[in-house]
């Protein structure tokens, strides 16, 4: 506790005393990222802890999922122990800067590849893909786009699926709501004819939901999801894209669906439509 | 139906992640709060000095702590040293600096607060009675100050021990985290787990904080009846 307190009040000394210094910050010698990492023997990933069944901390307090199953892969592959990884739990909000403050060497957090995004960081190659999909009851499934005209769609708020109809499909009446339990409830409640959201989403929750089907399972733009490392760091960026290829020969991430996908979505979603082996969206 | 939200609670190992949580925010908390009331009633007492340019420093250092919000700070701390100065702090450590800077200057106003609000004559009765200014502290100030203090003091002690749920924006799992983790791997069979797991952490925070209000009650009590 003693010592605690010495090193608290030497950081607090320290830090009044950097507004001084704050202009003669220098840069460390630049080594390679990846000598660095193995210098060290861990490898650094952000992951999420609330978000089945990409990235999650089961009843043991373990980290699972999708995003955790490729981490481990890789520290394997570059450190040779699938155990020599140390999983940084984020949020959503500090993907970023757990990257630009060089808190962590990865980022796998269900990251979507937007170009505000590419500006801060650099991305590797997909290795899962999202689009919308629409769930409806298993009565009047709604099977294609056209059926929706005069009925009423349900979407979040903020969200690619409000987005995409309010561009392509204005004659498609909107039900918006903020959450999403709220908007699944309305749903439930016979609100609206069918729901638009993240196809990995609404597969998820059709599957616990008895007599829903999503009836449409790909629709609009897909969105990329990859590996983010720090900007400039082209060399770990390089060495996870060779890895991804590599991994796609073996299908790895079918494998990654098998394992932690499928208990959450069920036989009714097919692995095409969510996963990217290799690299290259097809 | 067989899905009795309560016993997510129970499973695996579900109930000591919740403790191992709360552990963290007292750690975080209690050391926060033990810096911020000695370096805050010295902070106090330093404000309540009739020197300008004291003064000046003092209201900048304690305007900037409540102006700015603890999360920018945390935010600050965290990822804005190391992207300027390359100097990395541990999630934990920053979370007490945060915190302890902001537990002084709010103590250290509310110290300055109890201070001035004594009666300018017991200052000149000490003195009157030749007494040192160190003796006037000693004996007239701070006793009574302390007491008039003690309200606003218990109050910002429990304000911090929840305030600390901000903690897991730089990565420190708190208690509250723990819970929304066991929630969402939950939801989907137990829609009811929310409720349980919130009441759960509803009743570690009262039997954390209970006692502190308790006993300040208490203390106000035994001093009134001196």
């Amino acid at each position: 506790m003693k010592k605690f307190l010495k090193t608290v009040s030497l950081i607090l000394t320290l830090l009044f005393s950097l507004g001084v210094l704050a202009g003669c910050g220098s840069e460390p010698a630049k080594k390679s990222a990846i000598d660095q990492i193995k210098e060290r023997g861990k490898l650094r990933v952000a992951v999420f802890s609330d978000k089945p069944p990409f990235g999650f901390v089961d009843a043991n307090g373990k980290n699972q999922g999708y995003d955790v199953y490729l981490a481990k892969r890789l520290a394997k592959d570059l450190l040779g122990d699938e155990n020599k990884v140390e999983f940084v739990l984020v949020e959503a909000a500090s993907r970023i800067e757990v990257l630009e403050a060089d808190k962590v060497d990865i980022t796998l957090a269900n990251f979507t590849v937007t170009p505000e995004r590419k500006e801060k960081v650099d991305f590797a190659n997909p290795y899962m893909k999202v689009a919308l999909g629409i769930v409806s009851p298993e009565g009047a499934p709604i099977t294609s786009v056209d059926q929706l005209k005069g009925k009423k769609l349900i979407v979040n708020k903020g969200t690619t699926a409000e987005t995409y109809f309010t561009k392509n499909y204005p004659d498609v009446e909107l039900l918006k709501y903020d959450q999403n339990t709220e908007a699944f409830q309305a749903l439930k409640d016979g609100r609206g004819a069918a729901l638009a959201h993240d196809n990995t989403l609404v597969f998820a929750w059709s599957r616990e939901n008895k007599g829903y089907v999503t009836g449409i399972t790909k629709l609009g733009e897909l969105d990329a999801i990859a590996p983010a490392v720090k900007k400039g760091n082209t060399e770990l960026r390089d060495w996870i894209n060779t890895e991804l290829t590599k991994l796609g020969e073996e299908k790895f991430f079918h494998k990654d669906f098998e394992e932690t996908l499928k208990p959450a979505y069920g036989d009714s979603v097919n692995p095409e439509d969510v996963v990217v082996e290799g690299g290259a969206i097809k | 139906m067989q899905d009795l939200g309560i016993n997510v609670i129970f499973e695996g190992s579900n109930l000591l992640r919740l403790l191992i949580g709360l552990w963290v925010t007292m750690r975080i908390a209690i050391v926060a709060i033990a810096i911020s009331v000695v370096f805050g009633i010295a902070f106090g007492i330093v404000m309540t000095v009739k020197n300008t340019f004291v003064q000046i420093v003092a209201r900048l250092y304690l305007e900037a702590v409540r102006i700015i919000p603890i999360l920018v700070w945390l935010f600050l701390f965290y990822f804005g040293l190391t992207k300027v100065l390359h100097i990395h702090l541990g999630a934990e450590v920053v979370s007490v600096i945060v915190f302890s800077l902001w537990g002084i200057a709010e103590m250290g106003d509310i110290v300055r607060g109890a201070i001035t609000s004594l009666p300018a004559h017991q200052r000149a009765s000490g003195r009157a009675l030749g007494l040192t200014d160190l003796q006037i502290y000693r004996y007239i100030i701070i006793p009574q100050a302390v007491r008039r203090l003690i309200p606003a003091a218990i109050n910002l002690a429990t304000r911090m021990i929840k305030t600390t749920s901000l903690v897991v924006l730089i990565g420190v799992v708190e208690v509250l985290k723990v819970g929304q983790q066991i929630i969402e791997v939950s939801i989907l069979k137990t829609p009811s787990a929310s409720f349980w797991v919130y009441a759960c952490i509803f009743a570690l925070y009262f039997i954390i904080c209970y006692p502190i209000s308790l006993w300040s009650k208490k203390l106000e009590l035994k001093w009134q009846n001196q």
